[in-house]
């Protein structure tokens, strides 16, 4: 029998809160072929939506998931769906708020690294799907005449992410990735992690104390010789030359210019 | 009654060749298949890719795909624009996949009778629509939204359901039917959702191929199910995409081609992913039912005589 505009309305709103919470009764109207039950039936499309949004979830943080166990990791990530369920059906973008989801779950307390972590992995596949550029061709900064340098300001590549940990976020990530052991590493060790993809795939570098900073005020817009000073003048050892050839050989930048001419040097 | 579909893009500075779905098998496009698939000297007639796996700016997943479009026909299948949708189109949505249609101009474009996103968020499934005149509107509506601004028409899937609504009236024939009459859109017909429906919802797969407007049917897809049981202890079948086609549903097939023609046929396999040849052998199977019954169909080889 037809019904109303308004309580066809209440259809979707009623079906959807009936999908996260497996407590509520079936939303009206939702019925078996002639006269049979339907609640294995509507319980298909709450396993249907849980099931998969568990696996997206799985193939976005693999480490964490080899690090507390599947069957740990896929309990979680049913607490963290229904807390926080995708807003966009581009389902490689899920999970934004899993780091932070992780550092509130009482049950991982005593390992405070895995958030960092799961900031590494989602960093690991936004430079996945970020647009394509060609990187800072290495010889492009000794093209620049030396009294510009310091006034020399840089492109971010769109594929470049710095995630700064207070823990061995690094290596444990690429321990879990790589499947081996955590043997050797010291959790405790605080290490920034430095995201690119120079060519067709991603990689990811343990950066030395400083670079982080130098490489965001970069990001930001900072000139060289601004990055520069803030950086030494927060960490006295920074090793500036070392971090130019790093930028270059990750490709963090896509272009720099200089100078009042504005002239523009890409790869 | 409306029947001013939009007419296909000619395309003429194109990046891409442009090839139209040959009335053959293709597969499903899986990313760890891509060099294989170039590679095979069996060459298969086209790909089809879930619109969503390519809304990402750039990086390898593209470069993959652009190296499968310079060589083989594409079909670009969305998962996410919830067509059946209370709340409407998402035009942030439609904009992504008009951003995915004019950077690889595929032959075809298609979506599901469905719905998937709420207030809540998405569900990354297919959710059930009740057929009833409220729904017809609604879904006509949001099919003309769609196809005036992608500037082409797009093919509707039929589902595969687990549960009816009270609130229906009419078949779900009757009304895919009403929805590509009044909306010009054309039809993907997914025989094994006709198989896991019938089942599922107690109808003669036959007697809704019966009632299916086949004449509007421009692309086939093929899957395996997974079987259940209902609260009863009667067969449920789940549309779980993660094995090989079943002979119910092979032969509901060529009934299918017998009656309308050879028409593009999909292999979809997106569960448990086999090997590249696995899916080879399923998209072989199906161009030799093409072969032998395409030619003497009823209504002809349609698509070869265009």
């Amino acid at each position: 029998m037809p019904r109303s505009e308004t309580e066809i309305g209440a259809g979707q709103h009623d079906f959807s809160a009936a999908l996260l919470n497996p407590e509520l009764p079936l939303p009206q109207g939702i019925v078996g072929p002639h006269g049979k039950n339907a609640f294995k039936r509507f319980a298909v499309y709450r396993n249907n939506v849980t099931v998969s949004l568990i696996d997206a979830l799985a193939g976005i943080f693999p480490a964490i998931q080899r690090l507390v166990g599947e069957s740990f990791f896929r309990d979680m990530a049913r607490l963290y769906i229904a807390k926080e369920p995708p807003r966009s059906p581009v389902i490689f973008e899920y999970g934004g708020g899993f780091a932070a989801f992780l550092e509130r779950f009482e049950p991982l307390a005593r390992y405070p690294y895995l958030p960092d972590v799961a900031r590494l992995e989602r960093a690991w596949l936004d430079a996945f799907h970020a647009a394509d550029a060609d990187p800072l061709h290495p010889g492009s900064l000794g093209a620049i005449p030396p009294e510009h340098l310091a006034g020399t300001t840089f492109i971010a590549h769109p594929a470049a992410r710095i995630v700064k940990s207070g823990f061995a976020a690094v290596s444990i990530f690429s321990a879990s990735r790589e499947d081996r052991t955590l043997e050797g590493i010291r959790p405790g060790d605080p290490e920034d992690g430095l995201i690119t993809r120079p060519l067709d795939a991603v990689e990811i570098r343990r950066l030395p104390a400083g670079a982080a900073d130098f490489f965001t005020a970069l990001i930001a817009g900072a000139s060289l010789g601004e990055a520069a000073g803030e950086t030494v003048a927060r960490h006295p050892g920074f090793d500036l030359p070392s971090a130019i050839s790093a930028m270059l050989e990750a490709g963090v930048f896509s272009g720099c210019s200089f100078g009042a001419a504005n002239s523009e040097e890409t790869a | 009654m409306t029947q001013s579909a939009p007419k296909s893009p000619i395309v003429e500075t194109s990046r891409f060749p442009a090839s139209p779905l040959p009335p053959r098998a293709g597969a499903g496009l899986k990313t760890e298949h891509v060099d294989a698939i170039l590679a095979d000297e069996h060459r298969i007639g086209f790909l089809e890719v879930h619109a969503e796996n390519y809304m990402g700016d750039g990086g390898p997943a593209h470069r993959a795909l652009a190296a499968i479009r310079r060589e083989f026909p594409l079909s670009v299948h969305g998962v996410g624009l919830s067509i059946g949708s209370e709340s409407g189109i998402d035009p942030a949505h439609l904009e992504r996949l008009a951003g995915v249609v004019e950077r690889y101009e595929p032959a075809m474009v298609s979506e599901h009778l469905a719905w998937s996103s709420h207030d809540a968020g998405y569900f990354n499934d297919l959710l059930p629509v009740p057929y009833n005149a409220q729904t017809l509107d609604r879904v006509v509506a949001h099919i003309s939204q769609i196809q005036d601004r992608l500037k082409r028409p797009i093919l509707l899937e039929n589902p595969s359901t687990y549960v009816g609504f009270e609130q229906s009236t009419m078949s779900e024939t009757d009304f895919i039917r009403d929805i590509a009459r009044r909306s010009g859109c054309g039809l993907l017909l997914d025989v094994n959702n006709v198989f896991v429906s019938a089942t599922n919802h107690g109808w003669k797969p036959i007697h809704y191929l019966r009632d299916f407007p086949l004449e509007l049917v421009e692309e086939i897809h093929l899957a395996g199910h997974a079987e259940d049981v209902d609260d009863e202890g009667d067969l449920l079948l789940i549309d779980a995409h993660d094995r090989p086609v079943a002979d119910a549903v092979w032969k509901l097939f060529e009934i299918v081609i017998s009656q309308a023609g050879a028409l593009p046929t999909l292999i979809e396999w997106d569960n448990d992913v086999p090997e590249w040849p696995v899916l080879r052998r399923e998209a072989l199977l199906a161009d030799a039912i093409l072969d032998r019954l395409g030619p003497a169909s009823l209504l002809g080889s349609r698509h070869a005589a265009e």
